[in-house]
């Protein structure tokens, strides 16, 4: 006779074992270190970070360890350890124009003060699989040149602002800047709020968003004015101080878009902007949040909005990979109980439809 | 045309709407009384679209008022009633027919339910009556019941029409505003929908503001009519008398360009 | 009376600043019920979309000396009822039970029990969609307005639709309903079935939804109404069978295929429920043994 299935918790542990022996795979290949994946995995850091919402590389390399290099299971991870710590406070904003600068480009000028900083970057390689890395061989190393001290790299859109050709970046109004990890997002959402929103949003996401509006889905006109990769300082106004101590040092890439420019009957025609930072080196990333930030503030721009990189519902509800993996996985939990209610309806239907047809028939 | 005793249902003052520097209407004042069908003519550009927005509550103007009596309350200036207030009016007292059915129709639900969604909205909650009082506009609009529960785009644009007016008139509106109501069909289609609404709206006693650049439509429907250009009215007076014998220069260019039916 | 908790972590897992304004944010849905209330969700250890909502109200409820129960499609040993409840464990050190009964706090995913709740004891509801609106209208600033100005019509719309292409009403779970005569719900997906339930209720209901990062309650003794037509009357799920192993011809029925010929058997959903009748001697058709 039947005997209703116990043992779910046994299952559990045991399936947790398996996990762990499959995370580890084969005994005698050796362990991964969080170093090497801090090294040499470095840019898979870099995302689990920015969309962790948190710099810490040991933790987010750990991250990648644990979650096999599956970068959403990895984001989950650093996320629900960010809930556990304790928040001390706001720091002061990170200023990019104080950068020390490993790589500089900009789209819009040949040269510009500064030049342009090539530093690390996959843009120029040639896609083609390197067997020599199947292999453990030193690299060639970088020529060193001496050089003065730093050249002066002002920003690209400083340059433009000089001569009151692109639009200010203006303080939000009202008390301070949204938090979205703290309070919940309303909408419509303020420009403070849609930028956390795509900086901690699925990159996979955000570049398609972006790609779609260069295809014409809500084009703007973007030109990369500029991208700055380096090392920032942070610091922080502890209360018992009243002043600002330095903190540390993280290491972000910050993207300036120069889109389509706008005029009105009373001012005259200016480029727009849109903006994108990540932590490490996420270029793609942050080109494709200067593009979707751009779209999204058609809004505020008096644009028409027809396309859904524009629509702020469509593109914050679904952006962030930890909400959408958690709702689309969600469909393995178990859903009989309501499934056992749509065969109760079904089948009444099926009966009603069959009596009257018979009734039918049997006029 | 008043009844004795009759006090307006529609005080209009001064009304003005810009956009920038454009004018999209101004000065516009008139009355209108309950069971009155009042037409307002003009070509493109003219103010008679921005003019039919700010008397519906769809925008807000820069200046004048719009006054409207509620049934319990009296006169009241429309655009200051609340939102709530405002979009109550909108599914019971008033009723909008739109040139575009897709701007007064949902689509995604049935004929049946866009007329009884009216109903539903100030609390019918006996499926049966309701089905009843649909099936009855149904027939009223002339359109087939047993099509009922279709989607509208199953219908041909005239069909659609009948089913806007069905939609709007279930819940016996006083005053009905139409947008162009009849252009895009084809003539036979045109003429049996405008006798329909002459029709329904002499017997339901519904006052009605037809805009339109079809000078046959409004002197098929309306009995006053105000001609506007470059947003003001330039004339106003009893249709048959505005169109049979036009004062001002503009309005007689307008009705010397009708080619005859 | 509690057990041994992680090191390094706070009880019940969050901060105490957390726990304060998810509390308040539970105290402003039970002035408002059925009202849905938006509050900070956390990233929880468990995905979103898998009860973290419930999860966060539990959380900030629960004490050291409650008992809690944890069921899902009416069990207590699913595997995610087994997982939110070693959870608790793990993070409360609580006591847990899978007796209605002898809990003070039930968490729940898709079911009410079936056993009477009395006052003092706390439902929490795992809810994926709070928005009882959202298939009518997917704009939550559109939504927003159609609450405040009470502006339901189109739920009932969707409910006449059924009947007109059905016969009757075919909305089966998450069944929509009218808290305190005020405000539109969605129950959570239990099965109409459950929806009578709910009507005044000696507990506390509380609904938590952490993806979408919203809670509303429905306090003690509160009118709670299905939608339907004064013609065509809200009806519930029925069986023609019993339960095969106690005989319960009141409790909702679960579907167990038993071979692949279309055998088939019914079943108590609520597992305790089920126990404690076969303890107190009823037989179902099917259960051949004699009381242990």
């Amino acid at each position: 006779m039947y005997v209703a299935v116990k043992g779910g918790k046994k299952a559990i542990e045991n399936a947790h074992r398996l996990l762990a022996e499959e995370r580890r795979g084969d005994p005698s290949v050796p362990e991964l270190s969080l170093r090497q994946i801090d090294e040499q995995l470095s840019l898979a850091v870099d995302r689990v970070m920015t969309e962790g919402s948190l710099y810490d590389r040991d933790l987010a390399a750990l991250a990648v360890k644990q979650a096999r290099g599956d970068m959403i299971e990895a984001i989950f991870l650093l996320r629900a350890y960010r809930t556990t710590l304790t928040r001390f406070g706001v720091s002061e904003p990170i200023d990019t124009a104080k950068m020390t600068i490993r790589r500089r480009i900009s789209a819009t000028y040949k040269d510009l003060p500064g030049g342009q900083v090539l530093g690390p970057t996959f843009d120029y390689t040639h896609r083609l699989l390197d067997f020599s890395l199947a292999e453990e061989a030193a690299p060639e190393a970088a020529s060193e040149v001496s050089v003065g001290p730093a050249p002066a790299m002002p920003r690209v859109a400083e340059l433009l602002d000089q001569e009151g050709l692109i639009e200010e970046e203006t303080q939000p109004e009202g008390d301070g800047v949204g938090d979205v990890t703290r309070n919940a997002m309303t909408l419509p959402a303020g420009r403070d709020v849609r930028l956390q929103m795509l900086a901690r949003g699925d990159e996979g996401f955000v570049l398609a968003l972006g790609y779609s509006t260069q295809r014409g889905y809500g084009r703007n006109h973007p030109f990369a004015g500029e991208i700055r990769l380096g090392e920032v300082e942070v610091s922080f106004t502890p209360p018992e101080l009243g002043f600002p101590v330095a903190i540390g040092e993280i290491t972000v890439t910050e993207c300036q878009m120069i889109n389509q420019f706008k005029g009105s009957a009373e001012r005259p025609p200016q480029f727009t902007r849109g903006y994108g930072i990540s932590f490490g080196h996420c270029e793609r990333k942050t080109m494709a949040m200067a593009n979707v930030d751009r779209a999204l503030r058609a809004r505020d721009l008096g644009e028409e909005v027809t396309a859904p990189a524009q629509d702020e519902e469509f593109v914050l509800y679904h952006c962030d990979n930890v909400e959408a993996s958690g709702f689309v996985q969600h469909l393995k939990l178990p859903h009989y109980v309501d499934f056992q209610s749509e065969l109760d309806i079904v089948r009444r239907l099926r009966a009603d439809f069959e009596a009257r047809r018979m009734g039918e028939a049997a006029e | 045309m008043t009844e004795t005793g009759e006090q307006t249902l529609l005080e209009v003052r001064d009304l003005g709407k810009q956009y920038g520097n454009v004018v999209g209407c101004a000065g516009v004042s008139f009355d209108l009384w309950p069971g009155e069908v009042l037409g307002v003519v003009g070509e493109s550009g003219s103010g008679k679209s921005t003019l039919l927005r700010c008397l519906s509550a769809q925008i807000a103007p820069d200046s004048g008022s719009v006054n409207y009596r509620l049934r319990d309350e009296g006169m009241c200036d429309v655009h200051a009633l609340s939102e709530a207030r405002q979009r109550m009016l909108m599914r019971t007292d008033w009723g909008i027919v739109h040139q575009n059915p897709r701007d007064g129709l949902r689509f995604g639900i049935s004929a049946g339910a866009n007329v009884g969604e009216r109903l539903i909205a100030v609390g019918a909650r006996h499926y049966g009556n309701i089905r009843a009082d649909v099936t009855d506009w149904l027939q009223r609009v002339e359109m087939d019941e047993a099509r009922m529960d279709h989607l509208p785009g199953t219908f041909s644009g005239g069909m659609q029409q009948r089913l806007q007016i069905a939609r709007n008139l279930v819940t016996q509106p006083r005053l009905v505003f139409m947008d162009e109501p009849t252009s895009g069909l084809d003539v036979s289609v045109q003429a049996r929908l405008l006798d329909l609404i002459r029709t329904l709206v002499s017997t339901l006693h519904i006052a009605c503001i037809v805009v339109t650049h079809d000078l046959g439509v409004v002197r098929l429907l309306t009995h006053r009519l105000m001609v506007m250009r470059g947003g003001r009215v330039v004339e106003q007076g009893l249709t048959d008398q505005v169109l049979d014998d036009p004062q001002h220069p503009y309005s007689q260019l307008l009705v010397s360009s009708i080619l005859p039916v | 009376m509690t057990g041994k908790t992680i090191a390094g972590y706070n009880f019940a897992y969050l901060d105490e600043q957390t726990k304060r304004m998810i509390r308040r944010a539970i105290l402003k849905a039970v002035a408002i019920p059925g009202h849905q209330i938006p509050f900070g969700s956390r990233e929880m250890p468990l995905p979103y979309g898998w009860g973290t909502g419930g999860i966060q109200v539990t959380a900030s409820i629960i004490g050291a000396d409650d008992t809690l129960k944890v069921i899902d499609q009416g069990a207590d040993d699913t595997t995610n009822a087994v997982s939110i409840r070693s959870f608790f464990s793990k993070t409360a050190g609580v006591k847990t039970t899978e007796s209605t009964t002898e809990a003070t706090i039930i968490q729940t995913r898709h079911r009410i029990p079936e056993t009477p709740l009395t006052e003092g004891q706390i439902l929490v509801y795992q809810v994926p969609i709070p928005e009882p609106l959202r298939w009518l209208e997917p704009r939550e600033v559109e939504t927003r307005k159609m609450h405040a100005l009470s502006e339901y019509g189109p739920m009932h719309v969707q409910l006449y639709e059924q009947i007109a292409a059905y016969g009757r009403i075919a909305a089966t779970y998450d069944y929509p309903v009218m808290v305190h005569g005020r405000y539109l719900m969605r129950p959570s997906p239990i099965p109409k079935f459950d929806n009578p339930k709910m009507d005044r209720n000696p507990a506390l209901q509380l609904f938590g939804a952490g993806r979408e990062k919203r809670i509303y309650a429905v306090p003690p003794y509160t009118t709670v109404k299905s939608l339907d037509f004064e013609d065509h009357p809200f009806s519930v799920e029925s069986w023609e069978h019993c339960c095969g192993l106690c005989g319960s011809g009141t409790s909702y029925l679960d579907e167990i295929v038993t071979d692949d010929q279309g055998g088939r058997m019914f079943v108590c959903s609520d597992t305790d429920f089920c126990n404690q009748r076969q303890a107190q001697g009823f037989r179902g058709p099917l259960n051949s043994e004699a009381a242990e």
